[in-house]
């Protein structure tokens, strides 16, 4: 399957603006989870306002967040996809410029040093991309998250060593999630990495912070650990927005690695309640637009 | 609890009389600050030409359309999309901004810290919480970009908006001292012990 590129601009370009308007369905369901469980007022007040939101946002056609982000494109390549690497790149870069220039989007990308920023939402390596291979054969697929700044500054690594145990990773979850209170914008979804180097670590982190609701973490042990702290978290009472409540995360996501004998490393990532995503899937019968 | 309507600017008696969980609605005049527009006025020493005294600021970089001139958009940018970010990162510059500027109200999300509060008890100031990242309700409350300042550092330029039923929001640290996010924060922490032990960790 050949990869045509003026197709792929487009839709980096179109994954980006609909992204920022439209909440996946498994953050919309948690939010009616959420909604018909808390049970303290300024909860209940603030998770109604944000749901009302969404409504707003989609009836105006307009941004959920002001906040458009970092942009990420994540991409998985099938096996018997043809693409040249760099020219997709170039083409997603394009896309990227394109939707915030077109539209137009706040550009909230800006040069580490100088804070210059070039109004294009791109710079020095940004947006991130991620290449990625899979199993599938004629198939190409594109995920498109705009991660926002006020959950992303809630990122933070330990180099744990192996007589922490479990017990320190635990503990640093809590602690972090303790510090981030209401900045990160609750109810979060708390990524965590385990294991790994440094790196792959806080990749594992952003992996589980941008993974669907609902879904469960292929290893066992991570899965455990997502249950612990999912109950955890929720009974601190940080609540939506940092102002109390039972509300803190929808839930805790786990993504783990092999680690070296003398490792431990925790990694959290933490997405805001504005966890949006948008993907597109090509394949020989056309592009598929859906989260 | 009570709800109070303000037509800006507001007086210092105005504000001291706003406790933690009142609400509050604002009318007409609201400037939008953020990081670099404050670095710049701070740090850097630069002067705006717009008058904040006894005004609201809210801690924004809007997404925008330039337009041409006109009596809709004095300014020249049109709103697409006007929501709040997190106020902790310019928490150094709450003084500065009462002090030297008179601004009485800081509209963000997140809360601010000590020195913010003590500012606000000095000197007559509250913090007003706005919900994050529900910036589509937000921008209906806007009705026009008046005027702008410091435009080259754009999004983070020093904005004057004409607001219409702006909120509710929660008045969440006071001038008395009262912070919701303390009492929050210290309920918190007292819970840790127990989720730690919930999860077979003893303290």
């Amino acid at each position: 399957m050949k990869i045509d590129l003026d197709a792929i601009e487009e839709t980096a370009k179109l994954l980006y603006i609909r992204a920022l308007k439209v909440l996946p369905d498994d953050i919309k369901e948690g939010f009616q989870r959420l909604d018909a469980s808390e049970t303290d007022a300024t909860g209940q007040s603030i998770l109604a306002t944000m749901i009302q939101n969404i409504t707003v946002a989609e009836d105006t056609d307009n941004l959920l967040c002001q906040d458009t982000g970092i942009p990420i494109y994540n991409i998985t390549i099938g096996r018997s996809v043809e693409v040249d690497g760099i020219d997709l790149k170039t083409a997603i870069r394009k896309g990227c410029t394109r939707a915030t220039q077109e539209y137009p989007l706040r550009s909230s990308v800006v040069h580490p040093v100088t804070r210059e920023n070039e109004h294009t939402s791109c710079g020095r390596r940004v947006p991130v991309i991620n290449v990625d291979f899979s199993e599938a054969d004629e198939e190409l697929v594109i995920e498109m998250i705009p991660k926002g700044s006020g959950s992303e500054n809630g990122s933070f690594l330990k180099m744990c060593i192996p007589a922490d145990g479990v017990a320190g990773v635990k503990t640093f979850v809590i602690d972090k999630v303790l510090e981030a209170g209401g900045k990160v914008c609750p109810p979060t979804i708390v990524g965590v990495g385990v294991g790994g180097t440094a790196d792959l670590c806080t990749k594992l982190a952003k992996i589980a912070a941008t993974r669907r609701l609902g879904s469960v973490c292929d290893d066992a042990e991570g899965a455990k650990l997502e249950a612990e702290l999912s109950g955890a978290v929720n009974s601190l009472g940080i609540g939506p927005q940092g102002l109390g409540g039972d509300s803190t995360s929808f839930a805790v996501h786990v993504e783990t690695a092999a680690t070296h004998i003398t490792m431990n490393p925790v990694a959290v990532n933490i997405q805001c309640h504005s966890a949006r995503r948008a993907r597109a899937t090509f394949t020989p019968s056309g592009i598929e637009i859906g989260v | 609890m009570a709800d109070h309507e303000f037509t800006m600017p507001v007086t210092e008696d105005d504000i001291r009389k706003l406790k933690i969980g009142d609400h509050v609605v604002l009318q007409d005049t609201l400037f939008g600050i953020r990081d670099a527009t404050q670095i710049h006025m701070f740090d850097k020493g630069r002067e705006t030409r717009l008058d904040l005294d006894g005004h609201a600021v809210i801690h924004t970089a809007p997404n925008v359309k330039k337009v041409p001139v006109s009596n809709s958009c004095p300014a020249g940018y049109q709103s697409i999309c006007i929501g709040t970010t997190t106020s902790a990162r310019m928490e150094r510059f709450t003084r500065p901004l009462m002090e030297r500027n008179g601004v009485r109200m800081i509209i963000g999300k997140g809360g601010l810290g000590e020195n913010s509060a003590q500012a606000f008890q000095d000197l007559g100031g509250v913090y007003l919480a706005i919900i994050g990242g529900t910036a589509a309700l937000e921008t209906t409350w806007i009705k026009q970009i008046v005027d702008v300042d410091m435009d080259d550092l754009n999004p983070e330029s020093l904005w004057h908006f004409r607001i219409k039923d702006f909120g509710p929001l929660l008045v969440a640290m006071d001038a008395h001292g009262g912070s919701l996010y303390d009492a929050v924060r210290t309920g918190a922490q007292n819970k840790r012990a127990a989720a730690l032990a919930h999860m077979g960790i003893e303290g």
